[in-house]
C-alpha cells in the first residue's frame, strides 16, 4: 500500500449551487490498492464531490491530482480516458439494449475501422467474462430492462470492471443489492484491491463500512468532519462524525409514548387499508392502520414497493381489491385529485420532477393547488395568495429573497419546505411524505422534522417513507418495514434498531 | 418581460424600417391593410398561443381554417343558409374538433404533434370533399346578411381602425384575462411547464389539456369565418395553407416556447405583427423581393429564437450568482 502518494488526490475543493453551498473546501485522497469509504448525512456533499472527482461537475475552486500532477478533468470522457470510473447512486442504463450492449455502450468492439462494424462475437464473450466476475446469472442478450433492480445494479458495476479502473468511485452500489450480491460485490472489490484499484466508496451503511473500509472520510455540510484509519472506525465514531450533534436534539419527535401520553395510542384511526392490492403491486394483500397524531416510518430497501404504495394510496396506480378508509369512511380515490380533495395528501421522492413546477415562483408553487381558497369567481386574488405565502414562508422559514423568486433556484431544503407548505392550508388529514429530507441540508432537515412533529400533534396522520435509518428510528413511533413490496413486519417504537428493520427489509422473518 | 421587450423592439425596428423605407407604405390604406392582416393573424395566434403555454402544439389549423371558410360558403350559397347560423355551425363545428384532439392526446396518450398532423390531412380533405370549385361570398343579391357581415366584423371602421383589429382587441382581453388573471390561466402555465407536478397538486389536467385544444380550435374556426369574409373567396385545395405555422411562428416570436410553459398574450399579439410587416417589407424591397420571403421569414424566426435562447441563459446566470 502506498499511502504516503496517493493515486487521485483532491484538495480544498468548492462547489456552489443555486442556494446551497455543497462542498466548502473538502480534501480526499485515496491510494492504490485502498478502499476509501466516504460517509455522511444526506445532502453533505459526498455525492457531489465523487461527481467532481469523475469530472461531471467542474469545481469552483481546488485542485485534483492524479498520480501526483495536477489535472482538470473536462468532462466524464476525459475522467474516463485517466481510468476514474464512477458508478452512480442512479442506473444509467439503456433498459432497452442487451446487457452486452450496455456494457459496451460508447465503448463498442469494433472491426473494419471507419465502417464501424460491431464485433458482436467478440462482445458477447467478453461481457460472459465480465458477468462471471460479478457474480451474474444471466445471458449477454437478455434486454436489462427485463432484470430485476439488483441484477442491473451489478451490470453498471460489470461495465465500470470493462473500462479497466484505476479509481473507482460507487455511489451506494449497495442501496438495491441483496445480501448475496452484496457480498459478491465486496468479493470483486476485494478482488480489485488486490489488483492495484483505488476504491471509494459511498454508503449509508455502516455495517457495510467496517466491514471492506480502509480508511473513512466523514463529511458534513460541505466540510471535512473528520477522518478514521482502519482500527479507530467503530459505528460510534462515524454517527459522531456525521451527525456532530446529539441525535436526540436533532430528531425533535416528542414521542406521544415516551411522554406518556397515551392519547396518540387511542385516538382514532384515520388511515386504514384492508386487503389492498394494486396494478403492479405485489399479490399479498396490504393493510394496516394509522392513527390520528401518528408518525409511521415506511423502511424498505430500494425497490421495496413503498414509492409504489404510495402513488396507489394518492390514487396514481389503480387498486385491484381491498379497500381504502379514511376516518372510518371506505373513500374511493382514483386521480390524485380525488385524494387531495380527501385530505389525503403527498409530498413525493422525486420533487423536482412532480412535486414543484420549479420555473415558476414560489408563491405560484405555494398557490398551485390552493387556488380554490385563493379566487373569487374563478379569477385569483393575488393578494389572498400573497398573503397566503407570506404565511407559510414565514411559519416554515422558507429562506427565498422574494416570493416571485424561482422555486428551482432555491436549494434541497427551501424546496421542500414548499413541497410541504403547500398542503398545510388545506387541513390534511392524512400525509404521505415520501423521503422527506432527501437532499436536504442539515438546518433545514431538523426545522422540516419539527413540523412534523407539529403537524402530528394537531392530529394529522403522517406516513413517512424514508431509506435513512436514523431519520425512521429518530422520528417513528411505529415502523413498517417492507419487502419486495409486501409488508413484511411492523416494529413498535420499543423494538425498533438498524439490525431490526435490516433483518425484515432485506427478507428476514418476522419474530 | 425580457422577451416581451424584444418582441416589441423588433415589431417596433421593423415597422420603422417598413415606413422609412417604402414611401408607399406610409399612406392610411397600407395601415389599413396591415391592421387587417395583423387582426386575422392575431387571432390564429392567441389560439394556438394559449395551447402551446400548456404544452401542446396544433398543426391543423391551416386546413381548420380551410374547412371552416369552405363550409360557411358552402351552407351560405348552396344550402342558402343565413350568415350568422352558418358562421355558429362552423365555429360549433371547430369546438368539437378540438374536443376530438383533445380527448385523443389526453385520454388515448396520443403525441399532440401527430393528432393534429392527421387532422391537418383530414380537415383539408373534407374541405375538398364539401367543395371541388372556389366558394365565394355570396353577393349581395342572394344573401344580402353576407355582406353586412363582412362590414361589422372586418371592414367597418371605428375610430380610424377596421373591425377585425376591434375583434382581435376584444379576443385579446378574453385570453389574456383566461391566461394571466383567471385560475385557468394558472392550470395551463403549470401543465406546460410540469405537467406531472400540477397532477400531483391535485389538478385535473386532462380536463385543462382538452379546454386548451378546444380553445386553439374555436379560433381557428373563428379564423374561417374570418377567412372568407375578409378575402371573398375560399378555395378548397389551399384555403388557409401552411396557417398552422404563421400562428406557431407568431407566438414563438411573442415568446413561447414550445417547451410550454411560456409566453404572454401581448407577447403573442406582438409576434402576429411581425409576420405582416416581414411579409411587407419583402414585397416592396428591391433587393429581397417576395420569392424569398419564406427565408426571411424563417430566418428572423431562427434570429429570434437563437437571441431568446442567449438571453435566458444570461439572466439565469445573474439570477444564481
Amino acid at each position: 500500500m502506498t499511502s504516503t502518494s496517493p493515486l487521485l488526490q483532491a484538495n480544498g475543493i468548492r462547489k456552489a449551487f443555486p442556494g446551497v453551498q455543497a462542498l466548502d473546501g473538502v480534501s480526499l485522497s485515496v491510494g492504490a490498492g485502498e478502499v476509501l469509504a466516504l460517509l455522511g448525512e444526506n445532502g453533505a456533499g459526498k455525492s457531489t464531490l465523487m461527481k467532481i472527482l469523475a469530472g461531471v461537475y467542474t469545481p469552483d475552486a481546488g485542485e485534483l491530482l492524479l498520480d501526483g500532477q495536477p489535472i482538470h478533468l473536462r468532462g466524464v470522457a476525459d475522467a474516463l480516458a485517466r481510468g476514474i470510473v464512477l458508478i452512480h447512486q442512479e442506473l444509467n442504463l439503456a433498459d432497452n439494449l442487451s446487457v452486452t450492449a450496455n456494457l459496451f455502450l460508447g465503448n463498442e468492439d469494433l472491426r473494419g475501422g471507419a465502417l464501424g462494424w460491431l464485433n458482436r462475437r467478440r462482445m458477447n464473450e467478453r461481457a460472459r467474462g465480465l458477468l462471471q466476475r460479478v457474480g451474474l446469472e444471466v445471458s449477454p442478450s437478455q434486454r436489462v430492462g427485463d432484470l430485476p433492480l439488483g441484477q442491473r445494479q451489478m451490470i453498471e458495476i460489470a461495465r465500470a470492471l470493462s473500462q479497466k479502473a484505476r479509481v473507482l468511485i460507487m455511489d451506494e452500489p449497495t442501496s438495491s443489492l441483496t445480501q448475496r450480491e452484496t457480498e459478491r460485490l465486496f468479493a470483486v472489490i476485494a478482488d480489485l484491491k488486490r489488483a492495484g484499484v483505488a476504491v471509494a466508496y459511498i454508503s449509508h451503511r455502516l455495517m457495510e463500512v467496517q466491514q471492506i473500509a480502509d480508511r473513512v472520510v466523514v463529511l458534513r455540510d460541505g466540510r471535512n468532519s473528520g477522518e478514521l484509519a482502519r482500527d479507530e472506525i467503530s459505528h460510534r465514531r462515524m454517527v459522531e462524525l456525521m451527525v456532530g450533534r446529539d441525535l436526540k436534539l436533532f430528531f425533535r419527535r416528542t414521542h406521544a409514548a415516551e411522554a406518556a401520553k397515551p392519547a396518540a395510542i387511542e385516538a382514532p384511526i384515520r388511515l386504514e387499508l384492508r386487503n389492498v392490492c394494486y396494478i403492479r403491486g405485489p399479490q399479498t394483500p396490504v393493510s394496516f392502520a394509522v392513527r390520528g397524531g401518528e408518525i409511521v416510518g415506511m423502511a424498505g430497501l430500494v425497490g421495496a414497493g413503498r414509492t409504489e404504495l404510495s402513488e396507489a394510496l394518492f390514487g396514481l396506480r389503480p387498486l385491484t381489491s381491498g379497500e381504502v378508509r379514511l376516518d372510518g369512511q371506505a373513500v374511493s380515490i382514483r386521480s390524485p385529485r380525488d385524494a387531495v380533495a380527501a385530505g389525503l395528501l403527498l409530498a413525493p421522492e422525486d420533487r423536482r420532477q412532480f412535486g414543484l413546477v420549479l420555473e415558476e415562483s414560489v408563491q405560484h408553487n405555494l398557490g398551485l393547488p390552493n387556488l380554490d381558497h385563493n379566487s373569487r369567481f374563478r379569477m385569483v386574488s393575488l393578494r389572498r395568495e400573497k398573503g397566503m405565502a407570506q404565511r407559510l414562508c414565514e411559519r416554515l422559514r422558507v429562506k427565498t429573497p422574494r416570493l416571485s423568486q424561482p422555486v428551482g433556484l432555491l436549494s434541497g431544503g427551501n424546496q421542500q419546505k414548499v413541497v410541504l407548505g403547500k398542503w398545510l392550508v388545506r387541513q390534511p388529514r392524512v400525509l404521505i411524505l415520501d423521503e422527506p429530507t432527501r437532499g436536504v441540508d442539515v438546518g433545514a432537515k431538523s426545522e422540516i422534522y419539527a413540523l412534523m412533529d407539529e403537524l402530528a400533534a394537531t392530529g394529522i396522520a403522517i406516513v413517512m417513507i424514508s431509506s435513512d435509518l436514523e431519520e425512521i428510528l429518530g422520528m417513528s413511533d411505529r415502523v413498517l418495514v417492507l419487502h419486495e413490496g409486501s409488508l413484511a413486519g411492523e416494529l413498535p417504537r420499543a423494538a425498533l434498531s438498524e439490525q431490526a428493520i435490516m433483518h425484515l427489509a432485506t427478507g428476514g422473518e418476522a419474530t | 418581460m425580457t422577451r416581451l421587450l424584444g418582441v416589441l423592439l423588433m415589431v417596433g425596428a421593423l415597422y420603422a424600417v417598413d415606413m422609412i423605407s417604402f414611401p408607399t407604405a406610409f399612406t392610411t390604406d397600407n395601415h389599413q391593410i396591415l391592421a387587417r392582416r395583423l387582426g386575422y393573424y392575431g387571432v390564429l395566434t392567441l389560439g394556438v398561443g394559449a395551447l402551446i403555454v400548456s404544452g401542446g402544439i396544433d398543426l391543423s389549423i391551416g386546413s381548420l381554417v380551410g374547412l371552416g371558410a369552405v363550409a360557411f360558403g358552402y351552407l351560405m350559397s348552396e344550402k342558402h343558409w343565413s350568415p350568422l347560423p352558418a358562421a355558429a355551425v362552423v365555429v360549433a363545428g371547430s369546438v368539437c374538433v378540438g374536443l376530438f384532439h383533445g380527448l385523443l392526446v389526453t385520454r388515448l396518450r396520443l403525441q399532440p404533434f401527430l393528432v393534429t398532423l392527421c387532422g391537418l390531412f383530414m380537415y383539408r380533405g373534407l374541405a375538398r370533399g364539401l367543395s371541388l370549385k372556389t366558394i365565394n361570398l355570396p353577393h349581395e343579391s342572394v344573401q344580402p346578411r353576407a355582406e353586412w357581415l363582412r362590414e361589422v366584423l372586418v371592414s367597418d371602421k371605428t375610430l380610424g381602425f377596421p373591425h377585425i383589429l376591434w375583434l382581435l382587441a376584444g379576443l385579446t382581453v378574453l385570453v389574456a384575462v383566461v391566461m394571466h388573471v383567471s385560475v385557468y390561466g394558472r392550470y395551463w402555465y403549470a401543465i406546460g411547464y410540469n405537467e406531472q407536478a400540477a397532477r400531483y397538486a391535485g389538478i385535473a389536467t386532462d380536463r385543462h389539456k382538452i379546454a386548451a385544444y378546444v380553445l386553439c380550435s374555436t379560433f381557428a374556426g373563428i379564423g374561417g369565418v374570418l377567412f372568407l369574409l375578409e378575402f371573398r373567396s375560399a378555395t378548397p385545395s389551399s384555403a388557409g395553407e401552411l396557417f398552422e405555422l404563421y400562428a406557431i411562428t407568431g407566438a414563438v416570436l411573442g415568446g413561447c416556447s414550445l417547451r410550454g410553459g411560456e409566453g404572454t398574450v401581448l407577447g403573442m399579439v406582438l409576434g402576429a405583427a411581425v409576420l405582416p410587416l416581414l411579409s411587407q417589407i419583402c414585397n416592396l424591397s428591391e433587393h429581397i423581393g417576395s420569392e424569398l420571403e419564406y427565408t426571411v421569414i424563417g430566418g428572423a424566426l431562427l434570429m429570434a429564437t437563437i437571441s431568446n435562447e442567449l438571453v435566458t441563459r444570461f439572466s439565469l446566470r445573474r439570477a444564481r450568482a
